[in-house]
């Protein structure tokens, strides 16, 4: 049991320490950490990304929490999220006082311009991980599943203003009705 | 900003970060709104300046934003017990809300409707996460290096199975790389 805790702990810290760009840049490490350990499914990890974006506060808190309760109980949850937290907090902490300069130096802008664009292929890849499980199987398209979720995308970016949290609630509608 | 009337408390840095970790859903930026009317408009802990850059260097640490812009302004307030207690206020409401909804949700996950209900979120989600793929797509700088870059990482975890991990250095190093070849060049 408390190797379970150890491992929760490292592998969010090397989330939290790898993650750069916000809670979204945690779902590649999710992804990969659930693979590795077997914790919980791509299928499973979706839905957690779900409740996370329905849920008061940061979305990698969120997952933090969901992951680490899942696998370890309330302790768990506590475990997971201190170690996503603890690099950065450790970081800010430690270089706080050269923070202001550091990152105004040009080598550094130009790493995290790199950093960005690193960023979204790996999101990319979260999504098509889950893209293969709920739009594909294997090589099939599944015909419903990807109508309604083009007829998502485009509503989306014409209500551009609409919360998340409804899509969310639209898209368990729709597969309560339709799947 | 040189008179301080009256020294912030930590329980006051715990009970502000939680508000705003309460109020604000989706994370990122998101939470810049309401970061700034908790922390510039009613607690006057930072100018909109200030609150910018925190933001910025928040971008540019490792980890979650609003959690890292939080242990900024708690460490300015009161030093390492401040940058602590706001983190933990940040991290608060998630933990507790988390915590209760993950235990029902495992006691219903075999239910029919709630299985086909999530079905239905996973679609949503896609489209969610295409979004905001596209989003962060249109913000990073534009030229071919990057899109290289973008392309690259992407392939190598799709399909050769890399860890983002290594996706990560190999790019920290490409940065590097890129940024002397530039210097060179001038």
């Amino acid at each position: 049991m408390i190797g379970t805790f150890v491992t929760l702990f490292t592998e969010f810290f090397k989330a939290g320490l790898f993650a750069i760009g916000g809670g979204m840049a945690t779902i590649p490490f999710l992804f990969d950490m659930g693979e590795k350990t077997g914790w919980f499914t791509a299928a499973e990890l979706a839905d957690m990304i779900a409740v996370s974006e329905s849920t008061p506060g940061p979305i990698g808190i969120n997952m933090a929490t969901f992951v680490g309760t899942r696998v370890a109980g309330v302790l768990g949850g506590v475990v997971a999220t201190v170690g996503l937290v603890a690099p950065s907090v450790i970081i800010i902490l430690v270089v706080i006082t050269l923070l202001d300069k550091v990152y105004k130096l040009a080598s550094v802008q130009t790493v995290f311009s790199f950093l960005r664009a690193c960023t979204v292929g790996l999101i990319a890849n979260a999504l098509a991980q889950v893209a293969m499980l709920t739009l594909f199987d294997g090589y099939n398209i599944l015909i419903v599943p990807c109508v309604i979720f083009g007829i998502l995308f485009v509503l989306m970016n014409i209500f551009k203003k609409i919360h998340p949290i409804i899509w969310i609630a639209i898209g368990a509608i729709t597969g309560i009705l339709l799947l | 900003m040189s008179e301080k009337t009256k020294k912030t408390t930590l329980w006051e840095l715990f009970i502000s970060f939680a508000r705003i970790g309460v109020m604000t859903f989706g994370g990122g930026m998101s939470m810049l709104p309401m970061l700034e009317r908790e922390c510039v408009n009613i607690r006057k802990w930072a100018t909109d300046e200030q609150m910018l850059d925190y933001y910025a260097i928040g971008q540019c640490t490792p980890g979650i934003i609003a959690v890292n812009t939080a242990t900024i302004i708690g460490y300015k307030q009161r030093g390492i017990m401040g940058a602590l207690f706001a983190t933990a206020g940040m991290v608060f409401p998630s933990l507790a809300i988390i915590t209760i909804l993950a235990s029902i949700i495992l006691r219903f996950k075999d239910n029919s409707y709630v299985q086909k209900a999530f079905e239905g979120i996973r679609i949503a989600v896609c489209a969610l996460i295409l979004k905001s793929v596209i989003g962060l797509a249109k913000k990073a700088d534009k030229n071919m290096l990057y899109l290289l870059v973008t392309l690259g990482s992407f392939a190598a975890l799709f399909f050769y199975g890399l860890s983002p991990i290594l996706a990560v250095l190999f790019t920290i190093v490409i940065g590097i790389i890129a940024y002397y070849a530039e210097k060179t060049k001038k």
